[in-house]
């Protein structure tokens, strides 16, 4: 096996044992479960009922918790983990850098991508067992936005933990990035526009830059196009971008995003003190 | 052959290693001693190319921050803190097994001889096991495979006396075609397994010294006997496996060869009460202490 391949199965074992890899899981079944446990499936809203009705709520419920997880959790484990002590042991086994780094990327993206897939997973087959109608279409698009979106958050807590020389700092820019993407939603962004201050050219620029926004976006690209459930700026990148266009958008992105902020990472890794 | 040239590492005004010259030639068994900041972890990270730093550094003519995993291949390491690792010992066995190249077995076996059989704690997370299981086991996995550097940082700290004899045993079985490094702010700990001693102040060599061979292996046969029963050396000498002959005042016990400078270092601290010491090398008479 490859020293990446074993650094990633590394990463996801420790990640399997550790007390936050157990409560994401929970949160995350326990949303779907909750889902069908309050008949979500059975309710309607804005046209959505059934499967789709129970993936919409989730994949809202999911932006709101996957980023702020993942940037936590993985700058906690990488920076604790140099400040512990594991770095000055593990990296002086004859282990290249490259497949240290990206090997924990790997692994660590698969331990945040799967429960969340799963959850999903179990609800459409559960669907599929009691001949709900399932949206595939839906499905697949949502699987690609969650991937891209947890790649994206993992590649940018990497950055934020080659950079922070202690846990605190890594936590603490971590919650920053968190923040600022989530003020620069829609409702900041509504606001900047009716105060004028902006040119809405820039406000549309913030939406397509920060990853929150254009995940948020890309979901609701499969919901009526009306201002009221988009949002100002979501509303004009859609009349101006159109659906397919800007689905493929909100998967390519985050992905280049999380890629960059990871290969910024590296760089930084590499040319520093390891521990 | 490890080359030092010029080695300045400075954490921002500060200056560890001070343009540190040094060469250690192979099968060289070094003792690096200095106080607490006298620069020698900063000085084995250096090398294990974990920190940048100024100056010329080579291990076989290789740079360990450029060709770091042809380096590290060629080396086994002990830190001086065990790291925290969650993973279970069996995970950590094979994954080191894995990148170092060797076969999980081969470290079981040395872990065995330790005195630690890996196979019981298999399922153990790593940082639950006691401080000394945690020490064999990374000797086991520094010395299980063919390292041509061993870097040992206070190896020996955790180690019960028999753990420590086997533990000295298998250093002169790689003495032949190993270079050691063993680091360790006091030099009684490890004297008797070097032929050379470099001391480190504030980031510079202030002593370097080649000392007579010691012989790693061997067996001391030794007695004490006592002016009067006294419970802390009686406490102390049970630590070192020794037993109770005559009511408290005479003990018997055996000494690895390579810990005797540590044993009499320990004697000392009772010097008062000591009416005759006898240390006798197992099949060679060859050393006699009386102190009376």
């Amino acid at each position: 096996m490859s020293h990446l391949a074993l650094t990633a199965r590394l990463d996801i074992s420790e990640s399997v044992r550790a007390r936050w890899f157990f409560v994401y899981t929970l949160i995350f079944g326990g949303i779907v479960a909750a889902f069908f446990a309050f008949g979500v499936t059975e309710s309607r809203v804005l046209g959505f009922m059934g499967l789709s009705r129970l993936l919409v709520t989730y994949i809202q419920l999911a932006m709101a918790i996957m980023p702020i997880f993942i940037l936590l959790t993985t700058v906690r484990s990488v920076a604790g983990d140099r400040e512990a002590g594991v770095f000055e042991y593990l990296l002086a086994l004859p282990v290249s850098l490259g497949s240290w780094y990206w090997g924990r990327l790997l692994g660590r993206f698969l331990t945040v991508f799967l429960p969340v897939f799963l959850a999903m997973l179990v609800a459409t087959l559960w669907a599929v067992h009691k001949e709900i109608e399932v949206p595939w279409r839906m499905f697949g698009i949502y699987t690609g936005q969650l991937a891209a979106m947890s790649w994206c958050f993992l590649g940018l807590g990497m950055l934020l933990s080659t950079f922070a020389r202690s846990t605190d700092v890594a936590q603490g820019s971590a919650f920053v990035l968190w923040l600022t993407c989530l003020l620069f939603l829609d409702l900041i962004l509504l606001g900047v526009l009716i105060q004028g201050r902006m040119p809405a050219e820039g406000v549309v620029a913030i939406a397509l830059i920060n990853p929150l926004q254009v995940f948020r976006t890309g979901a609701l690209m499969l919901f009526d196009p009306q201002l009221v459930v988009y949002g100002p700026a979501a509303y004009v990148i859609y009349d101006h971008f159109g659906g397919p266009n800007f689905i493929a958008y909100s998967m390519a992105y985050p992905a280049f995003l999380g890629t960059v902020a990871a290969g910024i990472g590296y760089w930084n890794f590499r040319r520093g003190d390891l521990v | 052959m490890i080359r030092l040239s010029a080695l300045t590492k400075a954490f921002k005004k500060h200056r560890v290693l001070d343009a540190l010259e040094l060469s250690i030639a192979e099968g060289e068994r070094v003792a690096l001693i200095g106080s607490n900041g006298a620069g020698k972890t900063t000085m084995i990270r250096c090398i294990l190319g974990e920190y940048t730093f100024s100056g010329g550094l080579e291990v076989n003519g290789l740079s360990p921050r450029v060709d770091r995993a042809a380096v590290l291949k060629t080396v086994g390491f002990v830190p001086q803190l065990p790291p925290p690792l969650k993973m279970p010992v069996r995970e950590l066995v094979r994954f080191a097994a894995a990148v170092s190249g060797t076969s999980p077995s081969r470290i079981d076996e040395l872990a065995a001889r330790l005195g630690l059989d890996v196979k019981l704690f298999a399922h153990h997370p790593f940082f639950k096991l006691s401080g000394g299981q945690k020490q064999k086991l990374l000797i086991a996995i520094a010395l299980g495979r063919d390292a041509r550097y061993l870097f040992l940082d206070e190896p020996a700290a955790n180690l019960d006396p028999e753990a420590r004899h086997t533990f000295f045993t298998l250093l002169a079985e790689r003495a032949a075609n190993a270079t050691m490094i063993i680091s360790s702010h006091r030099l009684d700990e490890v004297a008797a397994l070097v032929n050379r001693v470099i001391e480190l102040d504030r980031g510079k060599v202030v002593l370097d010294d080649r000392v007579a061979d010691a012989p790693l292996t061997g067996v001391l046969t030794c007695a004490v006997v006592l002016r009067r029963p006294d419970a802390a050396i009686a406490k102390a000498l049970g630590e070192w496996g020794f037993a109770d002959v005559r009511e408290g005042l005479e003990w018997a016990g055996r000494v690895a060869g390579a810990d005797r400078l540590r044993f009499m270092g320990m004697l000392s601290r009772y010097v008062g009460l000591l009416v005759k010491v006898s240390l006798e090398e197992q099949h060679v008479a060859a050393l006699k202490v009386v102190a009376s």
